[in-house]
């Protein structure tokens, strides 16, 4: 699945908040996307999904363009983000949150409620063992049923990222995943994104751990007010003159 | 004595109908319906229309259900594009439209002057104590259907869908997942049980006028699910029993206050209600059954 950006652009008032920003994710590939705050990568995400509207500009999936449709059909067309402030299903289980976001599910129509329970279940089980396998992997086994508004902000997000990969998408928009959550687990889903990434899905990651990303994306973009100020592999990027007094405040 | 407390029972079992229905619509999916009693009166005058050419009842409760469901329909559109506030002012709206309807198209509902003389349900049982008993059974029974259906539906998928929407609709619209279809269906559903109750309350009561059918109504049945727990099946049943002890209780009251009017009463008893909602959410936010927070 291929993601292609031309010209996006958002505008509040004045403030060009997204200004003209081109980039493509190839498919099955792993893209990060840096900047400092305010910098627009978040209101990027929205307008790529679909959750905002674009001043200017044209998002594409597989050559297509996708600007008529909705942020739902777009989920489903197989491109799903997580957001950087988590929105877990605050008074659902962890389990249920991921059990949730299972595509396709029968005893999501209230007929098959009352006419078909038997394929339900069958369905439940199927899907609750995924669930539990995703748990197991994300180290939320222990909190599988505490509803997931009681979870530390690391584990909320990492509530997000197992409901992301639940959905089955080909390409995964993650809003600062590693915000918050413990080192150790970073490197694991760090290597656990390489294994789906292996499998095709693609990735396309904002983060503020730079550590982390530089040593999972082939390529970088960094975003400096609104504006796509450079783009490259990683060590390129970071050793540019320009990025590292916009991102790094010229230390370090 | 007896007579009086099968009174209470139906009354209370009408209610429960309404609160099953508003707690599947709030309770479970944030759904701030502000006018549950326009569902209520279009069951209730399809029911006392059609009960009154002779039409059986248990065929004018299912189209009262199923106009009230269908009058759901439009609402649920436009709950889609409204924020729960403005979705709140526009089905008080709704429910005022309706009674606005009942009272000017006179050909139909005589207005003012309302629909007289609707027959008694089970009437072949006579008009006795025997009668209304047997009524109070059916309510029941229909009442543990209900909460049965209602049950499955929490328990469900279908059911997690709705709680997740209620929680966070972008982040179910980010998943691939609709709003939009899951809260039409549920509007519409708690319609019908709405309208359901409607056909109950118009053949027990024996005539309807549009009056019966203010926001007041609607408002009992928010109080009824606050006080028993919002999102809790078992908080519909019992938050309505507490809030009939309340109104009934404080009509006692008349007794006992001298020097006030049949007016003033009125506004005391819904002073004191008012007061009993203040104190419960004050120091038991979650209702008595504790409410979908506390899980
Ligand atoms: N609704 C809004 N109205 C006005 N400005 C906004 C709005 N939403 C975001 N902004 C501004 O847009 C800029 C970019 O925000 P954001 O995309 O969240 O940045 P980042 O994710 O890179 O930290 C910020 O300066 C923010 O204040
Ligand atoms: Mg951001």
């Amino acid at each position: 699945m291929i993601l292609t950006i031309e010209g996006l652009t958002k505008v509040y008032g004045a403030l060009r908040v997204v200004d003209d920003v081109s980039f493509t994710v190839p498919s099955g590939d792993i893209v990060g996307v840096i900047g400092p705050n305010g910098a627009g990568k978040s209101t990027l995400f929205s307008l790529v999904t679909g959750f905002l509207d674009a001043a200017k500009g044209q998002v594409n999936l597989d050559r297509k363009p996708i600007g008529s449709l909705s942020p739902v059909e777009r989920a489903r067309s197989g491109m799903v983000r997580t957001f950087q402030v988590p929105r877990e299903f605050s008074h659902l289980t962890v389990w249920q949150n991921l059990m949730a976001a299972t595509p396709k599910q029968s005893g999501e129509s209230l007929t098959n409620l009352f006419f078909r329970p038997g394929r339900i279940r069958e369905e439940e089980d199927m899907n609750s063992q995924k669930v539990d396998a995703m748990l197991d992997f994300l180290r939320l086994s222990h909190v599988a049923h505490t509803p997931a508004g009681r979870l530390s902000g690391g584990q909320k997000k990492l509530v997000e990222l197992g409901r992301a990969l639940m959905t089955g998408a080909r390409l995964i928009l993650l809003d600062e995943p590693f915000a918050g959550v413990n080192p150790v687990l970073i490197e694991e889903i760090a290597e656990r994104i390489r294994e789906l990434n292996a499998q095709g899905i693609g990735f396309l990651i904002i983060e503020h751990d730079l550590g982390a990303l530089t040593r999972l994306v082939s390529t970088l973009h960094v975003m400096d007010r609104g504006r796509l100020i450079a783009s490259g592999v990683p060590a390129e990027v970071l050793a540019n003159k320009q990025v590292r007094e916009a991102y790094l405040g010229g230390t370090s | 004595m007896e007579a009086y407390l099968v009174a209470m029972a139906i009354i209370t079992a009408i209610y429960v109908l309404l609160a099953l229905g508003l707690n599947l619509q709030y309770g479970l999916t944030g759904l701030t319906n502000f006018g549950h009693v326009g569902f209520f009166c279009i069951g209730a005058y399809t029911a006392a229309l059609m009960g009154q050419i002779g039409i059986p009842w248990p065929i004018s409760f299912l189209a009262g259900a199923a106009l009230a469901a269908l009058a759901a329909w439009p609402l649920g559109l436009v709950s889609l594009k409204l924020r729960d506030d403005y979705f709140a002012i526009v089905s008080l709206g709704f429910s005022e439209i309706v009674r606005i309807v009942v009272t000017s198209e006179q050909w139909l509902t005589k207005g003012v002057q309302g629909i007289t003389g609707i027959p008694k349900l089970l009437g072949f049982l006579g008009t006795g104590l025997t009668q209304s008993l047997a009524v109070l059974a059916l309510l029941i029974a229909v009442n543990v259907l209900a909460g049965l259906a209602n049950r499955r539906i929490v328990r469900s998928p279908f059911g997690r869908m709705i709680e997740a929407i209620r929680d966070n609709e972008e982040a179910v619209k980010a998943l691939g997942k609709d709003p939009a279809g899951f809260k039409i269906q549920v509007l519409m559903l708690g319609a019908a049980l709405a309208g359901v109750a409607g056909g109950f309350y118009a053949h027990y009561i024996g005539y309807i006028v549009p009056e019966q059918f203010i926001p007041l109504i609607t408002f009992y049945v928010w109080m009824a699910i606050i006080i028993g727990g919002v999102g809790r099946i078992s908080g519909a049943f019992a938050g309505t029993l507490i809030l009939m002890i309340f109104l009934e209780g404080s009509r006692f009251l008349r007794g006992v206050i001298p020097f006030v009017s049949e007016v003033e009463m009125a506004s005391i008893r819904l002073g004191i209600i008012g007061l009993a909602l203040v104190l419960f959410t004050l120091y038991r936010p979650q209702g008595l059954m504790g409410d979908y927070t506390k899980r």
